[in-house]
């Protein structure tokens, strides 16, 4: 941070707009304050609109967004006047935070007031404090127009770039650990924020997401989002018991059962997703029809649960033993399917394993006693599952802790975070180790890998199966919580989550090959279609325009493995030593030889 | 001292009409450096590759300290010979220290239940395998470079982490597929003392390449591969001397091709036409000098 120099603004380029730098300041700043004071006007007469934005001096939904976007703008306009306790948030001294903070929102304002004007029916639904936040919002992005081009020569793309970071000063393990604490905390704030949003305003979780993006993708330029990563990297024991916190936390934030169903929900299909890294992100196999491990782990626990419409009936495994059983029924499942399928490579194997996953849900649903002998009683399911009962603690029955009641839902958040915490064990204690290497290295070249003595064959069987059991896992613990298991949601494709289509884009779109990443895309994709419900049978459509423009901006996925990072953007040294450019210059010349 | 490392008998490969490698018996004793050249498309690779039980030989056996090796190429580095490959395969994702980590999987045994038990056994097996794999790095110069990524590698760096790869299985055998193409005299020099260096750990090597002052000061033994047959075979002095060896490189003298008559016809031809175009030359000379002296005096 000391060594960096300032940018002399004779010397560098200017952005679009031409004003003097001391207004462009000025611009962002005024800017920044009017929007957080529109905040507190009235947008709009009637509180028909989502979120009520009709009360003076009391902002609510979409206000709060355009508080929170404000402040951020105010925050980054600050410290292009060189305030002494700002300048870690922006140690490069960079345009493109200050512009796509003040994007953030200038978005959040202007879609609001469009929204009003569109839903309401016309512009005169339009309070002037709509007025006000647009105009002042529109400010601090003129602002950063006219502030020095961060990448002269490259027009408005250099906006969008990242630009180059110095290098960040140490601190003490104490400091780190605030940070950690402070970003973790951060971290729950925004996703309490975001599933606290009322599934019908869907409104105000368009502007939740506009502001998410912008703001994140500012912070990313000024190199915050890179420290922290190396920071929890560094303490990664205390950064992970910390996330665990936070999501035992969540529960007590809630008043309503619903939002930890929500929850619930949320880390069955995280925890799927990271079984399924295991098989698609360390060992590259495209698997397509994943999502019959689920379905295999939720009805054998289905059937072994002691519900009257199962076959066995009679039968009534306590909880332990109904997870080994739907684990153990998952592992043959996948021994079975791995077996003939993963002496296949590539196209060849995603089409097998697709078609595996279509036969299970289409064998579920004909073996209902007509076409086949009846066990899962077809496409009626299994239904009136028990409540778990472990320890003699009723997992249905609403409990009061520290004075607050958590719900059944919480409940079974709690024991899916249990869950979620082996599989993340599992997942990075077999990562780092004799045969997660061998996994990363069929990946990479799997002749190469075979001439190294590693048996192909079987260490892609150990990786499908140990994916399959850690899926049936998540599976016993999802027939409970949903009190039935039938065919319907383990298809190829759907409009929710989970089916395999899902599976997959919460992997890829999460970042492959990493523990964070799946478990945030899984969030991501579990929640838009749940707040955006207006969107009905445009999702998969939205979902796919989605899909296209992260792999066109972000193919590493949104938490970056190292090695992806690399092998996605050539240039980008990130994890060598200074001397590593020069020795690339020697390698071109070389072959060039 | 010359006991027969690997064994080669009768070895044929056919892929559908085509014989890319035809009965070839071969063998590499302990202590060897052995070279295999032979023109391009001569079935070198693929003779390797029968070796190596990437193909699995049409006839024939292969053999490996007396043992007849399984067709599976990782039983084949299990049973103890290792590889490197004509195009480097790195994995490339891996950083310097986990693609040597990967050459030990056969000669460590920790499962996934130990993996994810963590118990005293693993962390002493990882800890030793990670030694090792040092002591080879620091064997070909790499141990400064251990957490690069390997894609970052210098193309020369690439072929030496290769060859520690291929070390890191404890091979009795080491297979080098072309291991200086691409490279500088001095990158190929350094490779040479490195081979040494390798034989003199007590591991035999067997290497395919075209740089033919490389494998003549390498090899004990040097064999020659044509069309999928085995020409020659013996020391450098063999080999560089037979005839066949060289038409089989520059190309053989066709049927009615010009004899000595004619060569010397050509020669008395051309030796003919030198003296008059050096006449001519002259005469042009002294004509051109005549010019500028005319030239000159009219000036004058």
């Amino acid at each position: 941070m000391t060594d960096t120099t300032t940018i002399s603004p004779a010397a560098t380029e200017r952005g679009p707009v031409p004003l003097p730098l001391s207004l462009a300041r000025l611009l962002v700043v005024v800017g920044a304050v009017g929007t957080i004071a529109s905040a507190f006007l009235s947008w709009t007469w009637t509180s028909d609109f989502p979120g009520d934005l009709t009360v003076y001096g009391y902002p609510a939904g979409l206000q709060i967004l355009a508080l929170v976007g404000g402040v951020l703008t105010l925050l980054f306009g600050l410290t292009l006047w060189d305030v002494k306790w700002l300048r870690w948030l922006n140690p490069a001294d960079a345009t493109s935070p200050v512009f796509l903070t003040a994007l953030s929102a200038f978005a959040v304002c202007w879609f609001t007031g469009i929204a009003i004007a569109v839903d309401l029916g016309g512009l005169v639904n339009l309070d002037p404090g709509a007025y006000v936040a647009m105009a002042a919002s529109a400010l601090p992005v003129a602002g950063a127009l006219a502030l020095p081009h961060p990448a002269p020569g490259t027009g408005i793309r250099g906006y969008l770039t990242k630009p180059q970071l110095p290098a960040p000063t140490k601190v003490s393990a104490l400091t780190e650990r605030v940070i950690i604490t402070v970003g973790v905390a951060l971290a729950l704030l925004a996703f309490t924020y975001g599933i606290g949003i009322d599934n019908d305003a869907s409104e105000t979780f368009i502007g939740y997401l506009l502001l998410l993006v912008f703001a994140a993708w500012g912070l990313m330029h000024t190199g915050l989002v890179d420290r922290f990563a190396t920071t929890a990297a560094h303490h990664k024991g205390f950064a992970s018991a910390l996330a665990f916190v936070a999501a035992v936390v969540f529960p007590f934030t809630q008043n309503d059962d619903h939002n930890a169903n929500v929850g619930v929900n949320i880390l069955i299909f995280a925890t799927v997703a990271l079984g399924l890294n295991i098989v698609v992100g360390l060992t590259g196999l495209l698997d397509l029809g994943y999502v019959a491990f689920l379905g295999v782990g939720a009805y054998a626990a289905a059937l072994v649960s002691g519900s009257e419409y199962s076959r066995f009936s009679g039968v009534h495994f306590p909880f332990w033993a109904a997870a080994l059983t739907g684990m153990a029924a998952s592992l043959v499942f996948g021994v079975l399917i791995g077996a003939p399928t993963l002496r296949l490579r590539g196209d060849y194997l995603a089409i097998v394993t697709l078609g595996f996953g279509e036969i299970f849900r289409i064998t579920v649903n004909n073996l209902d006693g007509t076409s086949g002998p009846n066990i899962t009683r077809g496409p009626n399911g299994i239904t009136q599952i028990p409540d778990l009962n472990i320890f003699g603690f009723n997992l249905g029955d609403s409990h009061d802790v520290l004075g607050h009641s958590l719900g059944r839902f919480a409940n079974y958040l709690f024991l899916m975070l249990i869950v979620t915490a082996i599989v993340v064990l599992v997942f990075t204690r077999a990562a780092d180790s004799r045969i997660g290497r061998s996994w990363i290295a069929i990946r990479e070249d799997e002749t190469a890998a075979t001439a190294m003595g590693i048996n192909g064959f079987r260490v892609k069987l150990i990786a499908f199966a140990l994916g399959a059991s850690l899926a049936g896992l998540a599976g016993t613990v999802m027939a409970h919580v949903n009190y039935s298991v039938n065919p319907q949601p383990y298809q190829f494709a759907g409009a929710a989550p989970p089916n395999s289509a899902f599976l997959l884009a919460a992997v890829v779109l999460g970042g492959m090959g990493t523990v964070s990443g799946p478990l945030l895309g899984a969030s991501v994709l579990y929640l838009v279609p749940e707040k955006l419900q207006f969107l009905q049978n445009y999702e998969l459509f939205a979902f796919g325009v989605a899909l296209i423009l992260l792999m066109r901006f972000r193919p590493e996925g949104i938490i970056a493995n190292r090695r992806r990072q690399l092998e996605f953007h050539e240039t980008g040294q990130l994890d060598v030593p200074a001397q590593e450019t020069l020795s690339d210059d020697a390698a071109v010349t070389k072959a060039g030889a | 001292m010359t006991t027969p490392v690997l064994e080669a008998r009768d070895v044929t490969m056919r892929f559908g009409g085509l014989t890319a490698v035809r009965s070839v018996d071969f063998t590499v004793n302990s202590g060897e450096i052995v070279g295999l050249i032979g023109p391009n498309g001569a079935g070198k690779t693929t003779f390797f590759n029968c070796l190596t039980g990437l193909y699995v030989p049409t006839e024939g056996t292969v053999s490996y300290q007396g043992k007849v090796l399984p067709p599976k190429p990782h039983m084949v580095t299990q049973a103890g010979i290792a590889r490197t490959f004509q195009n480097i395969r790195l994995f490339a994702n891996m950083t310097v220290l986990e693609n040597v980590l990967v050459g030990r999987h056969t000669r460590t045994k920790e499962g996934l239940w130990s993996a994810l038990l963590r118990g005293p056994g693993f962390r002493k097996a990882e800890k030793e395998s990670e030694a090792k794999a040092m002591e080879l790095l620091e064997f070909i110069g790499l141990a400064a470079k251990r957490d690069h990524l390997a894609r970052n590698l210098p193309y020369g760096e690439q072929r030496k982490l290769e060859i520690a790869r291929a070390l890191a299985s404890e091979p009795g055998l080491l297979l080098l597929d072309e291991p200086t193409a691409g490279m500088n005299p001095q990158e190929t020099r350094a490779t040479e003392e490195l081979v040494f260096a390798i034989r003199d750990k007590g591991i035999a090597v067997l290497v395919i390449e075209h740089d033919m002052r490389f494998i003549f000061n390498l090899c004990d033994r040097v064999a020659v591969l044509v069309q999928g047959e085995k020409l020659v075979e013996g020391t450098s002095d063999v080999v560089q001397a037979d005839d066949r060896v060289v038409a089989a490189y520059l190309g053989e003298p066709f049927e009615g091709a010009p004899g000595t008559a004619e060569a010397a016809e050509v020669e008395a031809a051309e030796a003919a036409a030198d003296a008059e175009s050096a006449d001519a030359e002259s005469a042009a000379d002294t004509g051109s000098t005549e010019a500028d002296s005319t030239t000159k005096g009219e000036a004058q």
